[in-house]
Order: C-alpha cells, then sequence, then structure tokens
C-alpha cells in the first residue's frame, strides 16, 4: 500500500510550509487590532519601590498601560504549578504562584512589570521607555550550584531555604545495605547544564473579546490549545470553558517550550477584554531568550554500588534542580521524569532518589525535549563510563553485564515503573557493530598522526513516552471525502501525513481525500495535544478505534444498501461486502448514502462518523543505543563529531522518513547541548549573558557529521498499534553519548570529566590543567 | 528601532553634505551592524544617508603594485574577484569567512573600516598589509587608522572612498571562529611584503592591533611557524567573554598566526 503504515511517505503539509503559505499567530490581522509591548524587569531580585506610568499614559498613540496593581484590581487569578506528582512530592510544596503582572518585588530578570497598549507596536515601545521603575536592588543567585552553598541569597524573603520542592522514590535502606556489602562505589557529581529552546517561531499571542457575546478568543502559538483553555477559563479569568475559545493555529516548533498557557497570553486576553480591541503581543528574539522557560540545570550527588562481579547493586542520586523564580504551570514535569527513570536500561536492585527543587533567580525551568529523561540518561551513563574506568572494564560489557535482558520483560524496577518490552542488549550490539567499536583503536592512531585526538563513547538509554488519554473524530463528509479532528496538536511533527496513513490503511479511503483539524477548542471538543512523545500512540490508537467505531457503522449501513443482514457484512480495504456473495459496496459510496435525504431508516442516523478514545495508562518505553565518535584538535580544544550512530526501538514504525527527521532533530538538539549551547547568567547581577544568536550556540549543520540511524523495532503491548514515543528519544541519548566520547578522549591524556557543553575553551582548559 | 528620516544619496558630495546638515547622521552602507543595533534601539540617529547607489564608490582595481578596493564593495565580490585572488589570495579567503552569505553580499569593506568592531576581520588584514585608507579629505595609513574599540581616526562626517592593499609576496589568514557569532575570537592575518612581514590580530583585543613579537622572530622574512611557537602572548588587556578568557585568546593568537602561514 503506497500511503499506508510502514511506507516513507513525504509529507502533506510541506509544500504550504516551504512556500512560506503557513499562518502563524503573528501573520494574524484583525481589524482594529491594537499592539502590546511587555515591560520587564532588569534586576534578578529587587523590590519595587513605585511605579510611575503617567508619562507612558500621555505618550502618542498609547491606549493604556496596565501594571500589576490594575491585575489585582480586576481580580485575575495568578499563574502556579499544577505538575506536582503527589506520589513523588515529600513535605508541603512551596510553589509561589504568581500574577501575569508582577506589582510588589522582581525575582528574576524579564519578569513582567507593566503592559502598554497602543496603536503601533513602535509607539508602545516608545511609551515603555517613559515609565519610571524605582527598584532597590537585593542580593540574587542564578546558579543551582551556588544556591548549594552555604548563606546563599534567598529568593523568596522570610523563607528559610530555597527548596519549592522536593521529589523522593525508592528505597534508602537496601541502598545502604547495598553499600556496606559494595566492592566498589562509583561517585561522582553529575552536573547537567542550563539550556534553552529556541522555537524557530517566536512566541505569539492575540486576545480578541467578543462583546455581543462576551466571548474571548486567543490565537496563541502553543501545543496545547484545550488545556490553555481550561487552565484560563477555570484559574485566571474565571469564565465558562465555552466563553474562550483558544486557537493554535501553524506553529513554528514547541519542543514543549509551549507545552502550556504563558503570562503574555493572559495579558493579551485581559486587555482585549478591558478595551474591547484585539490586542497582540509577539516575543523578540532577545525577549525568547529571557522569557521562553529553559530547561535542565539539574546538579546531581550520585554513588554507584558495584559487587565483586561487576554487577550494580545499588544506586543514589541527591539532586538540585532549578525551577526558576516562578515555578511554571509544568515545572514538576522535569524532575519528575528525571527522578523516576533512574533505573534507565539496568537491573538495579536498590535505588533511593532525592530531587531538591529549588527557587533561584531566573526564568523558569520547564519541559524541554527529553524533559528529565536525558538528565536521568546523563546521570546513568556518565556513572557506567567513570565506572568502567575505575574498574578497568570495557564499557560495553560493563552494560551489558547489567543490562535488563529481554526475557526478563515485563520488568519491574526498583523505581515506580514497570518495562513491557525491550531488547536493551540486542541494540547496543548492533550500535556496536555499525560504529566499528572494535576498530576504534586504529581510527585513533591515525588521527594521532594527523595530531588530533580521538574518543569514542556510547549511551545506552530509555525514556518513558505517550503520557494522558486521547480523543480522535473521524468523519466523512456527504461528499465522501475524510476529516480528522485531532485532539494533539502538529507544530512541525507531520500529524497530516501518518494520520492520513493509517486512516487511509484502516479505512481503505484515499490518501489525499483526507484532511486535519486540529488546534480550535471550538473544533476540537477535547485534546491533550501534543507533548511527550505521545501522538503517534495515544493519538494514533484513538484514531485506530474510531475507525472501528465507523467500520461498525458502515456495516449496518452497508448490510441494508446490499439487503443483507449486518453480521453478514466484512469489511476489508474499503469495501464492505456480503459473505460468500459478489455483492459489495466501497466505504465512500457507504458514506455518501449515509447522508440520504429522505426515505432512510431512522436507525442508521445520519452521517459516518467515528469518535475514540484511548487509555495508553503508564505509556511506553522508548530506547536506544547512540555511538559518538569525536576528533579533538589538542592546540585549539575544538572537538569535531565526525560519526553518530543510532540503532532506536519506537516500536512499530508509522513512516520511517518522518521517525528518521525526528531521530535527526532530537540527537542535533542533544548534541547542541553536549557541545555548544549554554544559558549562562552573570553571578553577581543575575543578567542573561547568552541573551542572542550572538552568545547562545545553536548547532548548524556544519558542526554535524551525517548520522546513522537504524530501527530496532521492539512493539510495545501497551498500545493496539505497537508504537512506542519517538519524538524525544534522540534528544535523550545523544548528551551521554557526545560527552563520553569527548571524555574518552581526554582520558588518554588523564581528564576523567569535562562539563557540558564541551566548548573549545574548556577541553583546551582542561588539557593545559592535565598537562 | 526609533523613527529616522532615510536620505538615499545620488553622489559622495550630497552624502558630506547631507551628513553635515543633519542633527546626528549615519551613512548606511551594507548595514550589517547598522540595522541590527537600530532594531534593539541602541542607537537613535536622526538620519541615515544611504550610501547604496553610489556606484562610483564600488569596484576593485590594480594600480601600481597595489590592489584598491573601493568603500561599497560587498565581502562577496572581494571573495570572488579574479584580481583579488591572483595577486592577495588570503584577502580573497579572509573576505569568504565573513558571516554568511547574506551578510557577504550586502557588508562592506568601507562599512567594516569604519565601524571597527574588535572583531571584524579586515583590520588584521589592513594592518598586516600596511594598506592605505583613502577617504574624501585623507590619506590614512593602517598603523594610525585603527584607534580602540569601535574607533578609528576618521572625523565626524569623512566618508571612506577605497581602501590600498600592497600586493605582497606572501601572506596568509587564518581565524577561530566564535561558535555562535562565527565572529573571529581571534583572527591573525600574517603578510611579507617587500621583505618585510607584518602581522595584523583581530578578536582578541578591543581594537585589531599588530602581533610585534612574531614580526621580530621573522623579520630576516623566513616565517618558520617553528620560531614563534614558544612565544608567550600575555593576556593582559585582551577580550575576555562566555566564549574565550584573555588566556585562551593569547594562545590561539600564536596558533592562527602559525596557522596563517603552515
Amino acid at each position: 500500500m503506497k500511503f499506508g503504515i510502514g511506507q516513507p511517505v513525504t509529507r502533506k503539509e510541506d509544500p504550504k510550509f516551504l512556500t512560506g503559505r503557513g499562518r502563524y499567530v503573528d501573520d494574524i490581522e484583525l481589524p482594529n487590532m491594537t499592539h502590546g509591548y511587555v515591560l520587564r524587569s532588569i534586576h534578578a531580585n529587587a523590590i519595587i519601590n513605585s511605579i510611575d506610568v503617567n508619562s507612558a499614559k500621555n505618550s502618542p498613540g498609547v491606549i493604556s498601560v496596565l501594571t500589576g496593581e490594575d491585575y489585582a484590581a480586576d481580580e485575575i487569578g495568578s499563574i502556579t504549578c499544577d505538575s506536582i506528582n503527589p506520589m513523588l512530592s515529600k513535605g508541603e510544596p512551596q510553589l509561589r504562584p504568581h500574577p501575569a503582572l508582577i506589582k510588589d518585588a522582581v525575582k528574576c530578570v524579564g519578569a513582567p512589570v507593566a503592559f502598554v497598549v497602543a496603536e503601533t507596536l513602535v509607539q508602545a515601545k516608545d511609551a515603555a521607555e517613559l515609565i519610571q521603575i524605582d527598584y532597590e536592588i537585593l542580593p540574587s543567585v542564578t546558579s543551582v550550584l551556588s544556591v548549594r552553598e552555604k548563606d546563599t541569597p534567598i529568593v523568596w524573603e522570610g523563607t528559610e531555604n530555597n527548596i519549592s520542592f522536593t521529589f523522593g522514590i525508592g528505597n534508602e535502606g537496601d541502598v545502604a545495605e547495598a553499600m556496606k556489602n559494595a566492592r566498589h562505589i562509583t561517585k561522582a557529581t553529575i552536573v547537567n547544564n542550563r539550556i534553552t529552546t529556541n522555537s524557530m517561531e517566536p512566541r505569539s499571542s492575540i486576545g480578541a473579546y467578543n462583546k455581543g457575546e462576551d466571548k474571548l478568543t486567543l490565537y496563541s502559538s502553543n501545543q496545547s490549545p484545550n488545556r490553555v483553555r481550561s487552565e484560563l477559563a477555570h484559574t485566571i479569568l474565571h469564565i465558562p470553558e465555552n466563553k474562550l475559545q483558544v486557537i493554535s493555529p501553524d506553529v513554528g516548533g514547541g519542543f514543549g517550550m509551549k507545552g502550556g498557557f504563558y503570562g503574555e497570553d493572559v495579558l493579551v486576553l485581559w486587555a482585549s477584554r478591558k478595551l474591547g480591541r484585539p490586542v497582540k503581543w509577539t516575543s523578540e528574539r532577545l525577549e525568547s531568550f529571557v522569557t521562553d522557560s529553559h530547561a535542565r540545570d539539574v546538579v546531581a550527588d550520585c554513588e554507584m554500588v558495584f559487587d565483586a562481579d561487576g554487577k550494580v547493586t545499588g544506586l543514589r542520586v541527591s539532586a538540585d534542580y532549578s525551577v526558576g523564580a516562578y515555578v511554571a504551570p509544568s515545572g514538576g514535569i522535569s524532575p519528575m521524569f528525571f527522578t523516576l527513570l533512574l533505573s534507565g536500561v539496568y537491573a538495579i536492585p536498590a535505588i533511593s532518589v532525592v530531587t531538591r527543587c529549588q527557587f533561584t533567580n531566573t526564568i523558569s525551568t520547564a519541559p524541554y525535549r527529553g524533559a528529565g529523561r536525558p538528565e536521568a540518561a546523563f546521570v546513568l551513563e556518565r556513572l557506567m563510563d567513570m565506572a568502567a574506568q575505575e574498574l578497568g572494564t570495557d564499557p560495553v560489557e560493563l552494560r551489558r553485564k547489567n543490562m535488563i535482558k529481554s526475557d526478563q520483560m515485563p520488568y519491574q524496577t526498583a523505581l515506580m515503573h514497570a518495562y513491557d518490552s525491550g531488547e536493551f542488549e540486542q541494540i547496543m550490539d548492533e550500535a556496536v557493530e555499525k560504529s566499528e567499536w572494535h576498530s576504534f583503536q586504529s581510527r585513533r592512531e591515525k588521527s594521532k598522526i594527523g595530531g588530533k585526538i580521538r574518543g569514542i563513547g556510547l549511551a545506552s538509554y530509555l525514556e518513558g513516552a505517550a503520557p494522558f488519554n486521547e480523543r480522535m473524530e473521524i468523519r466523512f463528509d456527504p461528499g465522501g471525502d475524510v476529516t480528522i479532528v485531532a485532539g494533539t496538536h502538529s507544530h512541525g511533527q507531520g500529524h497530516e501525513t501518518v494520520y492520513s496513513q493509517m486512516v487511509s490503511e484502516f479505512l481503505g479511503v484515499p490518501f489525499e481525500s483526507i484532511r486535519l483539524i486540529q488546534g480550535d477548542t471550538d473544533k476540537v471538543a477535547m485534546g491533550r495535544g501534543t507533548v511527550g512523545s505521545r501522538s503517534m500512540t495515544v493519538g494514533g490508537s484513538a484514531l485506530h478505534l474510531a475507525a472501528e467505531e465507523i467500520i461498525e457503522k458502515g456495516k449496518k449501513i452497508a448490510g441494508h444498501l446490499l439487503e443483507a443482514g449486518e453480521t453478514d457484512i466484512e469489511f476489508d480495504s474499503g469495501v464492505f461486502s456480503v459473505a460468500g456473495t459478489d455483492k459489495q459496496i466501497n466505504i465512500v459510496e457507504v458514506a455518501k448514502s449515509s447522508y440520504t435525504l429522505v426515505m432512510w431508516p431512522p436507525h442508521l442516523g445520519m452521517g459516518l462518523e467515528g469518535i475514540g478514545t484511548f487509555n495508553p495508562g503508564m505509556g511506553n518505553f522508548p530506547n536506544g543505543c547512540q555511538i559518538a565518535e569525536v576528533e579533538i584538535d589538542p592546540e585549539t580544544g575544538k572537538v569535531e563529531l565526525v560519526n553518530l550512530v543510532i540503532v532506536g526501538d519506537v516500536g512499530t514504525v508509522i513512516n520511517p522518513l518522518l521517525l528518521e527527521g525526528q531521530i535527526h532533530g532530537g540527537i542535533t538538539q542533544g548534541v547542541g547541548q553536549a557541545t555548544l549551547e549554554n544559558i549562562v547568567y552573570e553571578g553577581k547581577s543575575g543578567q542573561l549573558l547568552s541573551a542572542s544568536f550572538q552568545d547562545y550556540t545553536m548547532p548548524r549543520a556544519d558542526d554535524l557529521p551525517l548520522y546513522d540511524v537504524s530501527s530496532h523495532p521492539v512493539p510495545t503491548t501497551t498500545n493496539p498499534l505497537g508504537v512506542k514515543g519517538a519524538g524525544e528519544t534522540g534528544t535523550v541519548g545523544a548528551p551521554a553519548a557526545v560527552l563520553n566520547a569527548i571524555v574518552n578522549a581526554l582520558s588518554s591524556v588523564g581528564v576523567k570529566d569535562i562539563e557540558m557543553p564541551a566548548t573549545s575553551e574548556k577541553v583546551w582548559q582542561a588539557l593545559q590543567n592535565a598537562a | 528601532m526609533y523613527d529616522f528620516t532615510y536620505q538615499r544619496a545620488s553622489s559622495q558630495d550630497e552624502a558630506i553634505s547631507n551628513y553635515k546638515n543633519a542633527d546626528d547622521a549615519r551613512y548606511l552602507a551594507g548595514g550589517m551592524t547598522l540595522i541590527p543595533v537600530l532594531k534593539l534601539r541602541l542607537d537613535k540617529p536622526s538620519d541615515l544617508i544611504d550610501l547604496g547607489d553610489l556606484e562610483d564608490l564600488e569596484g576593485i582595481s590594480e594600480d601600481n603594485g597595489n590592489i584598491v578596493i573601493k568603500a561599497m564593495t560587498n565581502h562577496h565580490t572581494v571573495n570572488y574577484s579574479d584580481l583579488v585572488k591572483k595577486h592577495i589570495p588570503a584577502l580573497a579567503t579572509l573576505a569568504g569567512t565573513i558571516g554568511d552569505p547574506m551578510v557577504r553580499n550586502r557588508g562592506t569593506i568601507g562599512g567594516s573600516l569604519a565601524n571597527n568592531d574588535p572583531a571584524a576581520s579586515y583590520p588584521s588584514a589592513v594592518l598586516a598589509l600596511n594598506a592605505t585608507i583613502t577617504t574624501n579629505m585623507n590619506n590614512i595609513e593602517a598603523d594610525d587608522f585603527f584607534k580602540g574599540m569601535f574607533e578609528t581616526a576618521l572625523e565626524e562626517g569623512e566618508l571612506i572612498k577605497s581602501v590600498s592593499f600592497p600586493i605582497p609576496e606572501q601572506a596568509g589568514y587564518q581565524h577561530f571562529p566564535n561558535p555562535a557569532s562565527r565572529y573571529p575570537i581571534v583572527g591573525a592575518f600574517v603578510a611579507k611584503t617587500g621583505g618585510s612581514v607584518r602581522v595584523g590580530v583581530t578578536g582578541a583585543g578591543p581594537c585589531a592591533y599588530r602581533q610585534s613579537e612574531f614580526e621580530e622572530a621573522w623579520s630576516d622574512g623566513n616565517m618558520d611557524p617553528e620560531r614563534i611557537k614558544d612565544i608567550k602572548i600575555s593576556p593582559e588587556g585582551l577580550n575576555s567573554d562566555i566564549h574565550a578568557s584573555a588566556e585562551y585568546r593569547a594562545h590561539l593568537v600564536n596558533v592562527m598566526a602559525r596557522r596563517a602561514i603552515a
């Protein structure tokens, strides 16, 4: 089947996007629209003694200047974290709900203090420059390493420490016991640096109030419009959900960073209702760096316990995770995945994890491609390499010894998760083979002749994917064409293509006749959007169930049309037929007939459509092995990634071409963190130093080799399609593989560890120190 | 961006007189630095005087042992110029390392020199090749032109017309790019002209400069990289930022100078 499941179908969406015909929020112009500009804190921690907006209000073109006082007076709700997993939480979380305009004290650079609405953006900016704010500057702390020090500044006055919430899981007693009987303990403090997303399309929002209907519409660049509607309606605006429509049109990349709503969504809605005119706000790139949620930023003290056979008998991880000053609605997600996934692909009988989520005077952290899973994989895979070095063991063999074997599935870890399937060892062996691991030494010698230092490193990893249930609709229109109404949200993934492949296969209808509707809460009854590598699993499975419903309904209609009993009707490849006869009818004809105007049996209803909902339970566990090879120029410290092999298990592959695209992008974002990307706040002032593409290094094509991508599918039993998540797996393994390769290279001259990103200067410095 | 008056000059004289008559004007050459600066509201000129129509400021010629590049010649043109490639291939190479294809097709040599960004590429070549910068008022020697960070010998309103590069016997350029901006963290241009060696360094300090220790080591005209390998450059006064400390830059100056002629 040319367009069926498993085929490398090219993307339906591409002609639109590649010819500039996408329609993003900022492309939308509404009649009488105004423009909003957010004035932000220039200090990391300061008391606001006063704000004077009088000159700004009188500036040309200004319609309104709103402050935290107005926000409070209008009783608009506060933004709070709603993602604390109660099964992990220890003690009472301190979440510090915050308004979308800060009133009395700012806690990070970029905190919003005033919203200027004017006829033009330039006028709004001009007016914002006239706002006078009297700040009283307080000491600040921006680095999670500094949070660990004594006498560190306190982000929220009146509290003893900076802990917002703490996650804990595992059995400390068993770990202590394992330590008593240990032959060797590998100890390390492992730092996972702070990075940011940099979606190609910056965030953008338009609020529009329809006074006649007393209804608000939000156009917003986000991944989960129905979730955004629920949260904004209930906790922020206190209005019925059916009085708020959220539209996420074409979205140019989300990666989790656009998973929920932001304060600016609240500001444009509030202002548009207050002023009776649509209000648009679009982030500039500098603003994106300063205000988009950042990610990672965790430091972990780790102890991995080994017995005399090289088997891991225990693991203790005590981590501090920066959640920024204002905990994001989804601020609990990444620390949760980090905490829960510290068994990885290994059979570790005793594990104990404590993750303290710490306030810092920085912008909030929230999910970004991987969301806690790269951090967990990084801890495990660095520890494995360090242990192999300390024990004088081959890193592949040490992993093999400790891996969960496929015949142990399903496997209950010492943490919460039970894995349903996986062939970790076979996948590692395939990757080792493809990377020519065993002939590495000869390549190292060759590099040496050219004055370079070569290294190789691997990461075997696992992640958890596909949270929450989902709802999908399939409907035929009276002309016989098909519309999918999706609760998921494609913002670059290519859902229109893969869903069309699926429906084309399930129902035997032409691929070209299928259209996707998404991203509008007035059209999509309910959906959880696209986050956490979930759309193929939950969207795809719900789509499968919706198709089943259509086939069942279709059998009734076909029975009527073919003058046969419903139970005699069979369905195959788009054709209903009467068993044992040559009587048959195509599903498209059945669909057209279902809209017959008169003389239609009442019990057949009207139209042909199906609704499917699917609950993935604990989701699934995509996994893989990545092997990186690097060459280092010792004179400059420059690291060149010369090879990267990935063998991955994402279960059933719907479209290998799009899968490879997901893997490529995922790996690249992981390589970026390992070697290039870094968010840097200036220690004393708390200013963001890496606030433009001049200073924040994004990976580019010329930084990367051609990846060697292959699949080793082990279909999961947890959904009818056998698919596992694919969107994040590349990112989960890449940082550890690349860093292990770099340390492997440097270990030949005595370097034991290096922090991400392994920039040229850092590598050069490490070589100097080792010399 | 703040509002400003946009003017498009039809002659050099008109550009110069309009500059004088405006409150606080800027010449607009390629705009590859100026436009981003304006967009970030870091500058607030009253007038922009666009030099884009001044065709008499574009072109490359050979004149009595010199390659003369007019001020509005863009980097792409220098990169692909047969004359430059034939006589000073290192200069063509340098032009090809600036920015990306879009920047190279807009940015100009005159604009780059007048702006004098500490990490601009051309100043290293101007110093090493001992070029002469011709303006509407003066001929300025390379050694007199670069005064400090974003500071040059140009008077207010003075317009660069061309840059004249003596053809060297040998020259080479190497830079170590900032991984994010791809500007040189350190760039070194080494040239031997008329038997004497000059080394221009950009990116390392607040302003491009000549590395006299290397010039002395190569003063007999034998540019053997081994001769400078053990010369330690002092990090004092060099730039330091999140990508490279002064110590690292000092080290890279040596590496880049050796690689320029390797």
